[in-house]
């Protein structure tokens, strides 16, 4: 089996799932409990928030464990919206945001905000120009996607943060779910306030994610309950999947040291080895985009058929964000980006991780071009 | 970087005379023990200043270690070389272009303790500033503040060549000057104290009153963290846990509600000074700060005092909440101690404690009752745990986990 959909979800590390077992099976304590056994279970809470926050290097305090990218990003985006309405209503989004971004908006369009979505140039990349040009005095919160999670761009977020700097009523969230661990990112020098992880895209476990929140910055809590993780996320903290995050999210920064020339090479064997066949387009520039991600259109195919007869050979790709696929939409980032309706529909996403070696990228790219032909001269008659 | 030493200059070491051997001595072994992850890294003490020869070691990594060692006043990433003017001014210029960005301001200090060496010390000034100046584009010169100050040093041995100056701690050489003993709460006050206390120079033991099951385990192990982070300064740190519980009963059922803070305290320094004795410390360090709860009144104070003669070191007297709370921040114990468990200090608190106790009463009242035999028996039952820096504990089955 080659697995190249990385960025719909990782396979979860051997180690992690072992510690995900262990501390279901012998810590299983709640943490707010006050005998030993809720202090053991907050006792590894507390450890593994220290190590996340290590890890990212920002401060234990500022690390909220969530249910998932998803969760973080709606904490982040209507947490922010609801606390500061009385500042002001108006928020500045890109239009290639992940889905849990672009519908918190709509609905917080239909709560009275005024959303603002900035269109990227025909390369993927919203400039902190785009930005500046939308910036009011009512904008109470700016967010931007990190890594697009369809063509794999890297926003320049540290240039919108620090003009961002000049807005001190703005706030600024950030996408991390396909860069951390892929694409480095220092939240401090960047001026980011919150900024969202999710741990089975690092081969951590689903169901677990994290929301960075600077010092200071305040918001409105989704859930209301017991008032765990400072009261901005009730319910019972997920102790053995944060755990197994934690893990996970140092597994994966060892193996971006060790393993990332390996992950660069084979990506740029897939994207040469791609380029030559004529049917296709590859919408991932080759400059400033994220070293695991490759999104590109095959003229005159549809993008199901091309995954299923891929499939076939053991080889398992993605049309566009796994979160859409299912629903035959185009790929949104590629129509933001301007590229033909036909184009967007046929639009294959191919996601590494480190364990992805150069062999497979040959076996995977000699299949596609093969693919590509078989299919070609079927549509043909 | 092309450094190949770091340049450490003492702090107040220098002033003590015939000690100063016994300073210095001491602070090499603090600054070997931490730079331990650099096993090339070698360490030259001199009279008067110190090299660290980098021997191909990481000369960043070493400076943020050396920026928490106390008795540094400030230290310089440097580079030898050989008293020849032109190569000299290719290395100045080499150091400069690699920390030079365009639009700053530099200036050229020069010290010459050679006073054999061609050029005096205006010499050296014009003639290396104007060697950069020809050779680096976008660049001018700031003699008040500049942005870059290049530091040539001409020693009978050589020269140095260092062009930036990294604050130190500050402080004298950890426990280079007698042993202490801290009350350590679990609150933010007292590891500030402690903290404080290393940075002159004392080694510190923790002292903390344990009182199952009015606190919990997870109170003790407050106290065992914030331990370690206090831990990281000499690389070990003795906690001595006390069992209170059974004092704490007996003051309660003896002594008058609005006192019992009162006498709890002077039992808490009767314990700490016998258990500094047999430790063979000369001094008791808290975290008290003037009129902060009833018991850092003056009238408390005084009424507490009584039970000892030992130097009481309170670093925290005259400091406001919000000073101490931005040092606790600064030493990391700060999230530690804000963890809510109830302490003994907090579970006795009786509604309204006295805050003018009169000395007389409390003595008088305390008559009626022996606790002397208490006192041995909880100093005899004390725990002592030597504790290692938190950064340096490997729990295996935890770790195992992470």
């Amino acid at each position: 089996m080659i697995y190249l959909d990385n960025s719909a979800t990782t396979k979860p590390y051997k180690e992690v799932l072992d510690s995900f077992l262990k501390v279901s099976e012998d810590f299983f304590g709640n943490p707010s409990s006050l005998h030993k056994i809720g202090g053991q279970a907050e006792k590894l809470l507390q450890q593994a928030r220290s190590q996340v926050a290590r890890l990212l290097n920002v401060k234990e305090a500022e690390i909220l464990f969530t249910s998932g990218g998803t969760e973080s990003n709606n904490l982040a985006v209507k947490g922010i919206a609801m606390a500061h309405r009385e500042r002001g209503r108006h928020i500045i989004t890109t239009s290639i945001e992940h889905a849990s971004i672009r519908n918190a908006m709509v609905q917080l369009e239909s709560l009275g905000f005024e959303i603002t979505y900035v269109k990227p140039d025909g390369n993927g990349f919203n400039s902190a120009d785009s930005i500046k040009r939308e910036m009011r005095d009512d904008t109470i919160l700016v967010s931007v996607i990190h890594v697009n999670n369809e063509v794999g761009t890297i926003q320049p977020v540290k240039e919108i943060g620090s003009l961002l700097k000049k807005y001190p009523k703005a706030f600024f969230h950030v996408d991390f779910v396909q860069g951390v661990g892929k694409v480095p990112l220092d939240f401090y020098e960047a001026g980011i306030h919150l900024s969202t992880i999710s741990g089975h895209k690092f081969h951590g476990l689903k169901g677990t994610g994290a929301l960075f929140i600077k010092e200071g910055v305040t918001l409105s809590p989704l859930f209301s309950g017991g008032n765990q993780e400072w009261k901005q996320r009730s319910g019972t903290e997920n102790v053995a999947g944060i755990v197994a995050m934690s893990k996970a999210l140092r597994m994966t920064f060892e193996h971006r040291k060790e393993n990332l020339n390996q992950m660069v090479a084979a990506m740029e064997t897939l994207r040469s080895g791609i380029s030559q066949i004529k049917e296709i387009t590859i919408h991932t520039p080759k400059e400033n985009s994220a070293p695991h991600i490759l999104n590109f259109s095959i003229h005159g195919l549809k993008a199901e058929t091309f995954v299923h007869a891929l499939e076939e050979k053991n080889i398992y790709v993605s049309t566009t964000s796994a979160c859409s696929s299912k629903k035959k939409a185009a790929s949104k980032t590629l129509l933001a980006m301007g590229v033909p309706l036909s184009e967007a529909e046929s639009a294959i996403r191919v996601s590494l991780t480190y364990s992805n070696t150069v062999e497979e990228a040959e076996i995977a790219a000699k299949a596609i071009a093969d693919t590509v032909k078989h299919l070609s001269e079927v549509v043909k008659k | 970087m092309m450094y190949d030493r770091i340049l450490v200059r003492y702090g107040e070491i220098s002033t003590k005379g015939r000690n100063r051997n016994k300073f210095i001595d001491r602070l090499r072994k603090n600054i070997k023990r931490a730079l331990s992850d650099y096993p090339n890294a070698a360490i030259k003490a001199e009279r008067d200043r110190m090299f660290i020869l980098l021997n191909g070691e990481d000369s960043d990594g070493i400076g943020e270690k050396l920026k928490g060692i106390f008795g540094i006043q400030s230290f310089s990433p440097a580079i030898k070389v050989e008293k020849d003017l032109e190569k000299m001014k290719d290395v100045a210029l080499e150091l400069f272009r690699k920390i030079h960005k365009p639009g700053k301001t530099f200036k050229i200090t020069a010290k010459r303790s050679d006073k054999t060496f061609e050029l005096d010390t205006n010499g050296i000034n014009s003639e290396f500033g104007g060697h950069i100046l020809r050779n680096v584009e976008d660049l001018k010169v700031d003699v008040r503040k500049p942005d870059i100050n290049l530091q040539i040093e001409i020693r009978k041995e050589a020269a140095y060549i260092s062009a930036e100056t990294i604050k130190g701690a500050g402080g004298l050489p950890a426990a280079s000057g007698g042993k202490g003993m801290l009350m350590l709460s679990g609150g933010i006050d007292s590891p500030v104290a402690g903290y404080l206390t290393m940075k002159r120079g004392l080694e510190v033991e923790g002292v903390h009153f344990f009182s199952p099951p009015f606190t919990s385990e997870r109170a003790k192990q407050k106290v065992i963290d914030l331990s370690e982070k206090l831990a990281e300064v000499n690389g070990h740190f003795a906690l001595h846990i006390v069992p209170f519980t059974e004092i704490q009963q007996a003051i309660h059922k003896q002594i008058p509600e609005n006192y019992t803070m009162t006498t709890t305290r002077r039992l808490m320094l009767r314990i700490t000074d016998a258990i500094r004795e047999k430790q063979g410390g000369l001094a008791i360090i808290t975290g008290e700060s003037l009129g902060q709860v009833a018991s850092q009144t003056l009238e408390s104070m005084y009424a507490i005092n009584e039970v000892t003669t030992t130097p009481i070191i309170r670093p925290l007297i005259t400091m406001d909440k919000l000073q101490i709370m931005d040092i606790a921040h600064e030493i990391d114990t700060h999230d530690i101690s804000i963890r809510p468990y109830e302490d003994c200090c907090t579970v006795f608190v009786p509604s309204s404690p006295k805050t003018k106790p009169k000395l007389d009463k409390v003595q008088n009242f305390e008559s009626f009752f022996d606790f002397e035999e208490l006192i041995q028996r909880a100093v005899e039952g004390t725990e002592r745990m030597v504790l290692k820096p938190a950064s340096e504990t490997v729990d295996d089955t935890m770790n195992d986990l992470f």
